[in-house]
């Protein structure tokens, strides 16, 4: 489906025509429809994957509802997605310069089901019994990013909000214990958020760009040479 | 000079008996052994890899365990922002890196999907075969790495041995033997060698015996069944709900197989396979669900050598891969449990965002509530029957 | 005895051979035994490659490399360590291996000393090596070591009593604690009136060969018994803070006490150097010969065990122990006492 409507505006504007969801999509978001009235703000089909945005006030009761009312016992994962543009690493005249990273569109869109704002929490949950599964989009203020925590509906969810929590900034209300996973303790920054640029990247070019290196002390001049 | 002298003592005056209540406290308090703290790992056979696990042990027995991960965090979800598509293969080897062909297959997989192509049957035969291969490696370094853990040195190297016949295949065909970087997006890079196919038939055969060995040396052994048995039993429910998959959870009795229940992928529709489950959901159970999935794959790598089309093996793709605009979501059975991506692609030669859901990540975030009240030779036999791979967990 | 080999030499250069000789014998059992069984056996068990391919011929030079890689290895000792503890550690160990080839006899005049509570004293002072154990644990500071010497304290101290109640069913037979008389009474038994092999203990004890066998093989922490060293778990246990040199005497002395034991196990239930109707100065050169054969039959069964079996959880050593093994050897004296009072 390579027509499908994936680049939206900032807007929260409502698509007029939802996309073609099979009979199990429609049936899963009649659940969500009925059972969190206005907490749906969106729905999309992702690939044969039914993507619902949910309110932020509604994110733990959507996975409550994906629990109980729709069998979805197997949590996938939590994550979140910084939708601002990279920060090209090629402002760097001298020395930086990296190519090799793929060009990005300097705009700000969202993907599939939209978004309010910069940042998103998406979670996928899966049914082992009906074999069906739904991935759920919140959106996270900015500012204050924070998102309800899902950890009292699926255990599981501890280290993955603990992962998003380090890497996103994000905050989970209600999580017990939101200490960093993967990285030390003092680590600054949040290394998956799209203004954390890449300092490898900085300071030297990516090694795999160039065929053959100049050899040390060898005096042809370098593409970057100090003169 | 005050200050240097000791604070007066100040007057007591005790009551008759109350020296002795008071040895007494001291003798109670002594007797009241204060826990111990005992790191398992960064570096510890046990966890092969960098996996610490902070145990609060009283006496042998374990009073809580917080697994610390990280040390092998090489931030893949980053990178892959700063690379292409056909670059990414190359890094998603690295994540499990026992099964490095299983992992390449659901990536490969999402941007084929982005892109509305498809690889051409012979190559989607090919993936499968490698994919089946790698679980095959996989698994018999756990049937012997399992042994080993619970104490018996023999069937790892034997699992070590014989895991060597199907690298041997895999770099036939891929030429790497752990990394095989292979794929390509709208099909494969290669077509396979000459005589790969009878000498694959001759290892499967070799493998099934090897599995019938394993069955009689470790999981009928009397000693390894008390070792194992009722040890680390994980409800369905509940590993579900922690993201445990694969043949973690189908040893909780949970009948749930990607290849056979998930979004048909490969060539598993038109497969003909059992999926194992085993009620018990306790270490020995997950022992034996992966030795009857073993054997399985092999039966699996028979029957589509069989039906193995002719055929081209790469799709038209454009020389310059640019992934149309969209997301996607593709999981795959793999053989630690549910790998998958989810690939946000605006357009551009690579990708937006790509979350790696990896399998050991889920699978042992269910230490901390498996591992309490449990003795510290039962947490090695849990840890190695969870079966997880630090780049797996790490990525 | 001043006698050696029908030489007429004084006390104390008796002595000096007869100490240089144990103190060969050690190293030299290790070595038999770490080359056949450690090596070559396990190499052909486990289709291990390396062992068999250094020095061309397989693998002879394997073991000698392996000596010097320890030998030049750096001796580090850490720094919390009680360095007089840590040092004297390994010695312990060995010192106790060496004590008890002090009774073992090799032929009628062959032995060092001839004690007449032989299988008491081997017994004893093979239980000195729990002394060395907890001192290599507590003197590294370290938690793993702490944790394989205590599980090596209760588990050397548990196994302690099958194996004397195992031998005890063979001093009733025999009728004497003297290792020498209990050979002797094998050499010279027969089997229902039959001679040809005497009456090695093996048949009418074979509860107590087994309990015997069992109990070693706790005693030695070889699998399925080895959780004080349990390498998957404690890492190595009380030997983990152990390099080099010190960490070579532990080998020596584990491997040398499985030599032990298993000349131990032939002497009281396999005939030890003896052979029925051959005494006198031909049972003194065969006798070596003899009793290193079923020795290294013996050794066969403790390695055999050790590359087959997974290991056992503390608690189910335990219960082993105490709800079968110890039954099984008062049941064994109980039965041994009836024949001997019966017949």
């Amino acid at each position: 489906m390579p027509d499908e409507p994936t680049e939206e505006t900032a807007g929260e504007e409502e698509i007029a025509e939802p996309e073609l969801l099979t009979d199990e999509q429609a049936a899963l978001l009649a659940v969500f429809e009925a059972e969190l009235g206005g907490g749906v703000i969106e729905h999309a089909d992702a690939f044969g994957t039914l993507v619902v945005r949910i309110r932020p006030d509604s994110w733990r009761r959507s996975a409550e509802i994906a629990k109980t009312k729709l069998h979805c016992d197997y949590l996938s994962f939590v994550s979140g997605i910084d939708w601002q543009p990279m920060v090209a690493p090629r402002s760097n005249d001298d020395g930086g310069n990296d190519t090799s990273a793929p060009v990005q569109p300097t705009e700000m869109t969202f993907g599939t089901a939209g978004s309010a704002g910069r940042f998103q929490v998406f979670a996928h949950v899966q049914s082992t019994s009906r074999h069906h599964g739904v991935t759920l989009k919140t959106d996270v203020d900015a500012d204050m990013p924070t998102a309800e925590s899902w950890t009292s509906v699926y255990p599981g969810a501890d280290w993955h909000e603990r992962e998003c929590a380090e890497m996103f900034g994000i905050g989970f209300s209600g999580h017990p214990n939101l200490r960093k996973l993967y990285l030390p303790a003092e680590f600054e920054g949040h290394p998956l958020r799209k203004d954390f640029a890449l300092l490898a990247r900085e300071v030297k070019p990516w090694p795999g760009l160039v065929d053959v290196e100049a050899m040390p002390g060898d005096d042809s001049p370098a593409e970057d040479g100090s003169g | 000079m005050s200050s240097t002298d000791n604070p007066p003592m100040p007057e007591i005056q005790l009551e008759p008996g109350a020296l002795r209540h008071l040895a007494e406290a001291q003798v109670n308090v002594e007797l009241d052994t204060g826990d111990m703290i005992l790191n398992l790992g960064p570096q510890h056979p046990a966890t092969h890899g960098t996996l610490r696990l902070v145990v609060r042990l009283d006496g042998e027995r374990v009073v809580s365990a917080d697994p610390v991960i990280g040390y092998m965090h090489r931030g893949y979800e980053k990178l892959a922002e700063y690379r292409t598509y056909p670059q990414i293969t190359t890094l998603v080897n690295r994540i499990d890196w026992l099964s490095s062909f299983a992992n390449e297959v659901p990536f490969v997989d999402a941007a084929e999907r982005l892109m509305c192509v498809e690889a051409p049957p012979r190559a989607q035969y090919i993936r499968t075969v490698l994919t089946e291969l790698s679980r095959i490696s996989t698994f018999y370094l756990f049937l012997g790495e399992m042994a080993l853990q619970v104490g018996a040195l023999t069937p790892a190297f034997y699992g070590f041995r014989d895991r060597e016949y199907v690298l041997n295949l895999i770099e036939g065909a891929t030429g790497g033997r752990f990394h095989p970087n292979f794929n390509r997006i709208g099909g494969l890079k290669d077509d396979l060698p000459w005589g790969w196919i009878s000498e694959t038939r001759e290892v499967m055969k070799k493998m099934l015996d090897g599995c019938d060995e394993f069955e009689d040396l470790v999981a009928g052994n009397e000693i390894f069944q008390a070792r194992t048995r009722s040890i680390g039993i994980v409800p369905g429910e509940l590993g579900a709900a922690y993201g445990m998959s694969g043949s973690n959870l189908r040893a909780s009795g949970v009948d749930w197989d990607l290849r056979r229940d998930g979004r048909p992928y490969l060539v598993y529709p038109e497969l003909d396979f059992k999926v194992w489950t085993h009620p018990d959901g306790d270490s020995y159970a997950r022992y034996w669900v992966r030795l009857q999935e073993t054997r399985e794959s092999c039966r699996m790598v028979l029957q589509l050598l069989d039906q193995m089309p002719s055929g081209p093996i790469t799709a038209k793709v454009p020389r310059i891969i640019k992934v149309p605009a969209g997301e996607v979501w593709t999981e795959v059975e793999n053989p630690l449990g549910q790998m998958g991506y989810y690939v946000v692609s605006k357009g551009a030669t690579g990708p937006f965002r790509v979350k790696i859901r990896s399998a050991s990540f889920s699978n042992v975030s269910i230490m901390p509530w498996l591992l309490r009240g449990v003795y510290v030779p039962d947490v090695i036999t849990i840890l190695a029957s969870l079966y997880f791979i630090l780049g797996d967990i790490d990525r | 005895m001043t006698h050696l080999l029908a030489l007429d030499v004084g006390w104390g250069t008796t002595l000096a051979i007869k100490t240089i000789i144990i103190l060969a014998l050690v190293p030299a059992g290790a070595l038999i035994l770490g080359y056949t069984f450690l090596l070559k056996m396990m190499s052909h068990m486990q289709s291990r490659l390396g062992p068999m391919d250094p020095g061309g011929f397989h693998g002879w030079f394997q073991l000698i490399g392996d000596g010097i890689k320890f030998i030049q290895k750096e001796d580090v000792m850490p720094d919390g360590a009680d360095k007089r503890v840590f040092a004297m550690a390994p010695v312990v160990i060995l010192m106790s291996t060496f004590l008890i080839f002090v009774v073992i006899p090799a032929g009628p005049r062959i032995v060092v000393k001839n004690l007449d509570v032989g299988v008491f004293y081997a017994l004893a002072v093979s239980s000195l090596s729990v002394i060395g154990v907890l001192m290599a644990g507590w003197a590294s500071s370290n938690k793993f070591a702490l944790l394989g010497a205590l599980r090596a304290a209760a588990q050397l101290i548990a196994y302690e009593l099958p194996l004397l109640l195992a031998v005890v069913g063979v001093v009733i037979q025999a009728g004497t604690m003297s290792l020498q008389g209990i050979v002797v009474a094998q050499q010279n038994g027969s089997i229902f009136g039959w001679s040809g092999i005497g009456n090695p203990y093996f048949f009418t004890q074979i509860i107590g060969f087994a309990l015997f066998m069992v109990a070693a093989q706790a005693e030695l922490t070889q699998t399925p018994f080895d959780m004080p060293v349990a390498e998957s778990e404690l890492v190595a246990g009380y030997m983990v803070e152990y390099t080099g040199f010190r960490f070579l005497f532990f080998y020596i002395g584990e491997v040398g006490t499985a030599f032990a034991f298993a000349a131990l196990a032939a002497t009281l239930f396999l005939g030890g150097w003896a052979i029925p109707g051959v005494h006198g100065a031909v049972a003194d050169l065969l006798g070596p010969i003899v009793l290193f054969v079923k020795l290294m039959f013996v050794a066969f069964l403790f390695f055999w065990v050790r590359f087959t079996y997974p290991r056992l959880r503390e608690d189910q050593l335990q219960a082993l122990a105490w709800k079968v093994l110890i039954p099984l050897g008062l049941a064994n004296i109980l039965i041994t006492g009836i024949f001997k009072v019966a017949f």
